[in-house]
């Protein structure tokens, strides 16, 4: 905290001290239950499971550390997880960017649109891997379309390896993405893009020169969050992949080790490199981000 | 400028690429909603067919799946265990975050920073990280696999999801209303009676809903925590699948349509109060 | 068909019966107008009569429901904005918020793909048109308002255009700074000599910027003519009200002629210049005209419902026997519910037919 702002509207009657000079009176307060919330239940087990993991079972302080390097069933699951958190991600928001630009004028059509694409979050990832299951099984309509209209001759495997479950992450991610993205881009003022149309910007320019270095920062966080979703996505995995081999993931070999293993320590450490690693790659992307101008976009008057 | 196009009323003929580009773009469209439509429907159809091989459609149709389903897999406990998870989720969340909400909309104080990113961790972090330790110490308090287990883990985004939904609500309805009762004589409870709450309630509805359409799906943490007698709909949907083959698939799949109902008729509800965008947190820096 | 913007100066712009509907209703109802180069225009009416939509159709902004805008001999309402190349200030300035002021003004000559070196030298004259050469380098977010709207003009007249459009740019600044922002934008206008379309509500902005002025209202013309044309000879009672006949009183005709009409109602008998034959009319005069207290042809018999010192006279509200409000100026001091006779030279009221509805 840099700066202190002045102790916004306080009403008069509460008393002065060193609270008040610090900026808390009564309807500060009010912030605490959540806070308190917070700190049991999402940053105590955090730490929780940060102690618990330099407790294994068996061995030295490092030691569940040095496992989930050495054995290739853990390490592996790593690289295994941003193979399909990355590309699934980027598909959404690089489907997203568009269908989110072509949305932007608000109108009933964009409603209608916006409400249809949203469906799949709705639906989560148990109802999509086992509706995929059937659609793009043999015995599913695709193929069956496929073979009706003889682009194939026998079914091809679409489910039970890694398309399916990037597949099935796109579908319940793109929404995501989608309504994020468009939360950014109608954000931006209108007017930006007109002004430059009047200074002989062609449509292609206007989103080149003025929504995109504008939507950038945007992007990026959206990129982020679409990431943390997929990547820690396990039932498609399971369901429509193959678990035991291109689509183990991460948060699948956390699971077994709390629930199967019952080895909490170590899954708490595989937990952490998880949390880690998703770190990693936010902070990259963040930091990518302040390369672009973030302030406001919603005009340039005060 | 030899030839030209007359529009009347409607917007300028695009150029040419802008018109190739549009037609693309929204057969992508199309075909991503063809698709989800596809996958939705042949839950539903199978949950409705007799005996469905290597054809377009089943033999025959029927309900039966449905009341197998029912028994099978104690529908009526798993129900009423999901409305007990998300109603208190959306009551607690909103009690814990609209309060939160409205200290952040209108103080500035030492540490709001700092506070702010302690809210909105829970968001950048993935539920397995956190989740697994926070199973683990539930079930060492004896909240493991409990009810209030569930509902504890639950929160845990949706606090910080209405935190950031409210804030902005509440930073656009104007501070002086509230100065303005306080000058015509309300005290503290008259301000919350007559002006906040009225001017908040389309607020907090809507972040009820999006909560409700949120927590009705979230499977990660109430898998991590619930036992046999606290499982949601979605966990005992993932349940099923996982062991498939036990079970005909059609009753299976009738599970996942009164999945599927019950998330859309919220979803439905949801959207005709509140804008889709809201469904995510927007999260500032 | 051309894609880059037109370049060069015009000797006529001709907007023909340039007309715009919205879901059915007419936001502009058949505009003509012809602009000389080298002209100042201003559009002047209240908000929603029409004038903004008049400037978004010039640049482009909307496309035209009916009518034609040509420029000499070229047909251009059917051109997208980017290939018009007028300049346009916008009422909210719409800088680029996340390209320095420099890189701003630089942004359409980039666009018509000038030469790197020559975009520095225009754009350094542009800066010092406007006298910002100290702030070349900041964000527009770090500028004040009066700062944002000459960054704006001087985007707008950079790629010197043939026709700038101004779309209520003063409205977002305080009184003081819409005074020299309005000097500011006249000798501008001079210095580049070329045309500009000006678009206000505000009549004082539209006298003193304007060669010619036109006056719309509900979408349609109500008069084009010189500032002292209109000042002077208003040709209906919303152009009078606008040149500050605040006065409107309807009375019946009861006769007239020689270029006059003589009117009377419950407690007034006024004579003013305008030929209407019969029925209804209306009177308008402007507040310093009527005189408190003094006998003559026309006399208005009120009673007053508010006074308000202002500094050098009263100014008071009052209403006439049928409750037709009235404002006039008294130099002594008056008093509610006074009655008080006003009286006013019949060369300054003018009258007019009651409005067509």
């Amino acid at each position: 905290m840099s700066s202190l702002a002045a102790p916004g509207g306080g009403i008069a009657g509460s008393k002065p001290g060193w609270r008040a000079s610090l900026g808390w009176d009564g309807t500060t307060l009010l912030i605490l239950p959540a806070v308190c919330f917070v700190l049991a239940f999402f940053v105590f087990p955090c730490l929780y499971g940060l102690v618990l993991s330099f407790m294994p079972l068996k061995g030295g302080v490092f030691d569940n550390y040095i496992r989930f390097f050495s054995e290739s069933r853990f390490y592996s699951t790593i690289w295994k997880t941003l193979l399909i958190a990355l590309p699934a991600t980027l598909a959404n928001v690089f489907l997203a960017l568009p269908i989110a630009f072509a949305l932007r004028k608000t109108s009933r059509y964009q409603r209608i649109v916006t409400a249809i694409l949203v469906v799949p979050i709705t639906l989560g990832t148990v109802l999509v891997a086992q509706g995929l299951l059937g659609y793009l099984g043999p015995n599913g309509w695709f193929m069956r379309l496929l073979m009706t209209l003889h682009v194939i001759d026998a079914p091809f495997r679409l489910t039970h390896n890694y398309t399916g479950v990037l597949l099935s992450l796109i579908i319940t991610g793109f929404p995501f993405s989608f309504l994020l993205t468009l939360s950014y881009v109608t954000g931006i003022d209108p007017m930006l893009a007109k002004a430059a149309a009047t200074l002989g910007a062609s449509p292609w320019t206007q989103f080149k020169q003025i929504y995109l270095p504008l939507l950038a920062p945007g992007l990026a966080m959206g990129f982020c969050l679409a990431f943390v979703q997929s990547f820690a996505v396990f039932p498609s995995a399971v369901l429509l992949g193959e678990p035991a081999g291109t689509t183990r993931v991460m948060a699948l070999a956390v699971y077994q080790l709390a629930y199967e293993d019952y080895n909490a320590p170590m899954a708490a450490a595989g937990a952490m490199v998880m949390g880690a690693v998703q770190l990693i790659v936010v902070s990259c992307v963040l930091g990518l981000r302040g390369l672009f101008y973030r302030g406001p976009v919603g005009g340039t008057k005060g | 400028m030899t030839t030209v196009t007359l529009t009347r009323g409607g917007d300028f003929p695009a150029p040419f690429w802008n018109r190739v580009w549009s037609v693309l773009l929204w057969s992508l469209v199309w075909l991503f909603v063809l698709n989800v439509a596809a996958v939705v429907a042949s839950v539903a159809v199978d949950s409705f067919g007799t005996r469905w091989f290597g054809t377009w459609l089943p033999e025959g149709f029927t309900t039966k799946w449905y009341f197998s389903a029912w028994d099978e897999f104690q529908l009526d406990d798993v129900l009423i265990v999901t409305i007990k998870v998300v109603a208190s989720v959306v009551l607690v969340s909103v009690g814990l975050g609209v309060p939160a909400a409205y200290a952040l909309a209108r103080r500035e104080f030492a540490g709001k920073r700092t506070i702010l990113l302690l809210l909105v961790l829970p968001v950048l972090v993935p539920t397995i990280t956190y989740g697994v330790p926070l199973a683990t110490l539930l079930y060492r308090v004896n909240l493991g696999g409990t009810l209030a287990g569930v509902i504890c883990a639950n929160l845990v985004p949706t606090v910080p999801f209405v935190v950031l939904v409210m804030t902005p609500f509440i930073e656009q309805i104007d501070q002086r209303l509230e100065s303005a009762a306080r000058v015509c004589g309300a005290g503290t409870w008259g301000v919350f009676r007559y002006v906040l709450v009225p001017l908040l309630a389309p607020g907090i509805m809507a972040a009820s809903l999006l909560v409700l359409v949120r927590s009705i799906g979230m499977f990660e943490l109430t898998f991590l925590t619930a036992g046999p007698d606290s499982q949601t709909l979605v966990v005992s949907l993932y349940a099923a699948a996982f062991s498939a083959g036990i079970r005909a698939n059609q009753s299976l799949d009738a599970l996942a349509v009164v999945y599927m109902v019950s998330s859309l008729f919220w979803l439905i509800i949801a959207l005709r109060f509140v804008n889709p965008v809201q469904l995510v947190a927007r999260v500032k820096d | 068909m051309a894609t880059g913007p037109i370049d060069g100066n015009f000797e006529i712009l001709k907007l023909d019966g340039v007309t715009r509907r919205f879901a059915g209703i007419t936001a502009l109802d058949g505009l003509d107008l012809t602009i000389k180069r080298g002209e100042f225009i201003a559009l002047l009416g209240p908000s929603g009569c029409g004038k903004s939509t008049a400037l978004n159709c010039l640049a482009g902004l909307l496309p035209l429901t009916d009518g034609g805008i040509w420029l000499d001999d070229r047909r251009i309402d059917v051109l997208r904005p980017e290939q018009r190349g007028f300049g346009m200030v916008f009422q909210s300035y719409a800088l680029f918020p996340h390209m320095t002021v420099r890189k701003n003004i630089g942004f359409g000559l980039m666009m018509r793909k000038v030469a790197k070196a020559d975009i520095d030298k225009r754009v350094a004259e542009a800066l010092r048109m406007v006298r910002l050469e100290a702030h070349a380098d900041k964000l527009p977010g770090q500028l004040s308002g009066g700062q944002q709207q000459r960054v704006a003009i001087a985007r707008a007249i950079v790629v010197q255009p043939p026709l700038v459009l101004m779309d209520e740019p003063l409205s977002n600044l305080d009184a003081k700074l819409r005074l020299e922002m309005r000097v500011e934008i006249r000798r501008i206008h001079k210095e580049l000599g070329r045309s500009t379309i000006y678009v206000t509500h505000d009549q004082d902005e539209a006298l003193s910027l304007a060669d010619r002025i036109v006056v719309l209202h509900d979408g349609k013309v109500q008069q084009v003519g010189s500032p002292e044309d209109l000042y002077a000879r208003p040709a209906n009672h919303e152009v009078a009200r606008f040149m500050g006949y605040q006065n409107s009183l309807t009375l019946d005709v009861v006769g007239g002629g020689d270029g006059e009409t003589r009117l009377a109602g419950p407690g007034m008998v006024v004579q003013g210049i305008g030929q209407v034959p019969s029925g209804r009319a209306i009177a308008s005069i402007r507040p310093e005209d009527l005189v408190a207290g003094a006998e003559g042809v026309n006399t208005i018999d009120v009673r007053v419902t508010g006074a308000e010192y202002a500094g050098r006279e009263f100014v008071g509200t009052a209403v006439t026997q049928d409750n037709q409000p009235v404002i006039f100026r008294s130099p002594r001091r008056i008093s509610t519910d006074e009655l008080v006779r006003l009286s006013v030279p019949t060369d300054r009221v003018r009258v007019f037919a009651e409005a067509q509805r």
